[in-house]
């Protein structure tokens, strides 16, 4: 008894000054932290800002790539990349190559995730299969698919016993880099999709059920709601990847720019003008222009985000 | 009451309870619907493989007919024999082991840094790297090469290494999940004296193995399968990984489509085959990274 007495008188003065000192440590625990930051920031900075930087001030010069001889031009390079009917040719390209690809890849996602996530037995084989083609390199996606299209040897003509002309008609030539796209990226998707699916609560579904709602209401007004916030993130990582489509179409397409130019994308371009013809400060405007074009729909997602949250407050 | 413990019961043995239901009229379609779908997912890798075990002569006959007449490994030896396959395959390697340790390294402590630790500049500094999240090497790859060319890394290791070792990406998302781990367990370290790295290598790292395993495979799978960059950087044969000597030399002189699969299997299989094994981990690696953008 005595003990416990005397602990008591003394326990709450121990235990001020151990909260003090605690406080004092952990703050300083917690200070200067910039040492944890500083290996990220040298390769940020060398490998991102620094470019970045540089590809400004690249673009108000005519540079070529070797450096040598470069001089201040002012504004010509984004001038004359308005005017370059080629530019508009290649945002062209890739914004219909986006604007088929979103939403086909959308809504394949979608389904794949639902069939996976209802049928009860080796749920694992199903996610084996529309997720495998992800893991191949593109440019092996891409090898492959245009071996399927290639006229007369290639399978696809041969099951569907038609004739298209996939790789060398204007028509076809993107359309063909769609499907190649769909087959191999449609897995991560469908991934983020399985992994909303299977974080919506049974319960929900349970409480619908005891209330008589079939099958179908529970999909619209269960499922489709609790998936909105996905949907729009599978929308915007497609979006900022399908513009900056690069590899499959230069392979399907062998390294050229497809039939009467068809499919030569924005970023084979600036690729185009930075080392084939050299001129890379005209390279860096466009490229800055196309920056400026990404970071607009990342901008505006948040935008959207930031909109909806206070909307539902 | 009985329905609870039912399906309590059925989610402590999942893998029995299923097994042992019966086969409802809707499970019976929908797993039939399953495997069409995944053969039409497939049937593209399989003509891979019964392509790349046909001679060159037989791939490309017309029609094409799915199995090979004379099954022949010779399009295998022969890509092994003339190619540079193997270096490229062990370029591949050094470039992805590399890249990943090297961003789990950094995104990790910048990651920690960021969201518990106070500095001089951080909301700037944050505000970067977020800005970080949109430029890529499709974005800005001719001014990354000129950066990368004064620096004299063109055709060397360093130059294909080191710019994929910047993701702002997965410093964002170690920051959100550092953020969401208890302060106290640190607080409680540091009051027993330990000090701030000792802090952060026993107590969060080992906290966040789910989420640094994330990354890394996601980082992994990335650099494995990164072409535009390591084509943009090296023209140098002897030191292309996968899938650049193969789009890019393999597709040189006229192509050998038996070869070219045989080819494109050896750079896809590795991952396929680690995905059979580490499933569970992948997936859920994946989507973790994925959903992080949220």
């Amino acid at each position: 008894m005595t003990t416990t007495g005397a602990e008591t008188v003394i326990r709450p003065a121990r235990a001020r000054t151990a909260a003090l000192s605690a406080t004092v440590r952990s703050r300083q625990g917690f200070q200067h932290g910039g040492w944890f930051v500083a290996p990220f920031l040298a390769l940020f900075t060398l490998f991102v800002i620094w470019p970045l930087l540089r590809g400004v001030y690249l673009s108000f010069t005519d540079a070529n790539i070797s450096g040598d001889g470069t001089s201040f031009v002012g504004l010509d390079n984004y001038r004359e990349a308005v005017g370059d009917p080629l530019v508009w040719d290649a945002l062209g390209h890739s914004g219909y190559f986006t604007l088929l690809v979103v939403p086909c890849i959308t809504v394949l996602a979608f389904l794949l995730a639902m069939l996976a996530h209802h049928i009860e037995r080796a749920k694992w084989l199903w996610r084996l299969c529309f997720f495998a083609p992800f893991l191949l390199p593109s440019t092996v996606a891409a090898n492959l698919w245009q071996w399927l299209f290639n006229p007369g040897t290639g399978m696809v003509n041969h099951v569907f016993g038609v004739e298209t002309p996939w790789l060398t008609d204007k028509s076809y030539a993107m359309l063909a880099v769609v499907i190649c796209t769909l087959w191999w990226t449609v897995g991560f998707s469908f991934l983020l999709y399985l992994a909303a699916l299977q974080g919506i609560p049974a319960h929900l579904y349970e409480a619908a059920k005891l209330d008589g709602a079939n099958a179908w209401h529970r999909m619209v007004h269960i499922t489709l709601p609790m998936l909105r916030n996905i949907t729009g993130l599978v929308i915007a990582l497609q979006i900022l990847a399908s513009l900056q489509v690069f590899d499959q179409a230069v392979v399907m397409m062998d390294f050229g720019t497809g039939p009467e130019e068809s499919t030569r994308t924005f970023v084979q371009y600036t690729l185009e003008q930075g080392f084939t013809s050299y001129r890379v400060g005209y390279a860096s405007a466009i490229s800055i222009i196309f920056f400026v074009l990404i970071a607009a729909v990342a901008l505006a997602r948040m935008w959207l985000l930031r909109n909806r949250e206070e909307g539902v407050r | 009451m009985t329905t609870a413990a039912q399906t309590a019961a059925e989610a402590a043995t999942p893998v029995r309870a299923t097994s042992r239901r019966a086969w409802s009229p809707s499970q019976i379609v929908l797993t039939l619907l399953g495997a069409a779908v995944s053969m039409v997912f497939l049937s593209p890798l399989l003509w891979a493989v019964f392509t790349s075990l046909k001679a060159e002569t037989e791939a490309v006959e017309v029609p094409p007919h799915w199995l090979p007449e004379d099954w022949t490994g010779q399009a295998w030896s022969a890509m092994f024999e003339t190619g540079n396959i193997t270096n490229w395959f062990v370029n591949s390697l050094v470039v992805s082991v590399c890249v990943t340790a090297v961003v789990l390294l950094v995104a990790a402590l910048a990651g920690y840094g960021f969201a518990r630790t106070q500095f001089r500049g951080k909301g700037f500094l944050m505000g970067m790297v977020m800005a970080g999240l949109m430029v890529s090497p499709a974005v800005l790859g001719v001014p990354l090469f000129t950066t990368v060319q004064q620096m004299g890394m063109v055709d060397t290791y360093w130059g294909m290494i080191l710019p994929q070792c910047a993701p702002a990406a997965m410093v964002y998302i170690l920051y959100k999940f550092f953020q969401g781990i208890p302060r106290e367990l640190e607080e409680a370290a540091f009051i027993d004296g330990a000090g701030r790295w000792r802090v952060f290598f026993t107590i969060v790292v080992p906290l966040s193995r789910p989420s640094l395993a994330a990354v890394g495979i996601f980082t992994f799978i990335a650099s494995w399968n990164n072409f535009l960059w390591p084509y943009m950087v090296t023209n140098n044969p002897d030191l292309m990984t996968m899938p650049n000597g193969i789009a890019t030399v393999m597709n040189s002189y006229g192509i050998q489509w038996a070869q070219l699969m045989a080819g494109g299997l050896m750079a896809g299989l590795p991952l396929i085959i680690v995905f059979v094994f580490f499933q569970r981990q992948i997936v859920a690696g994946v989507a973790h990274t994925g959903l992080a953008g949220q």
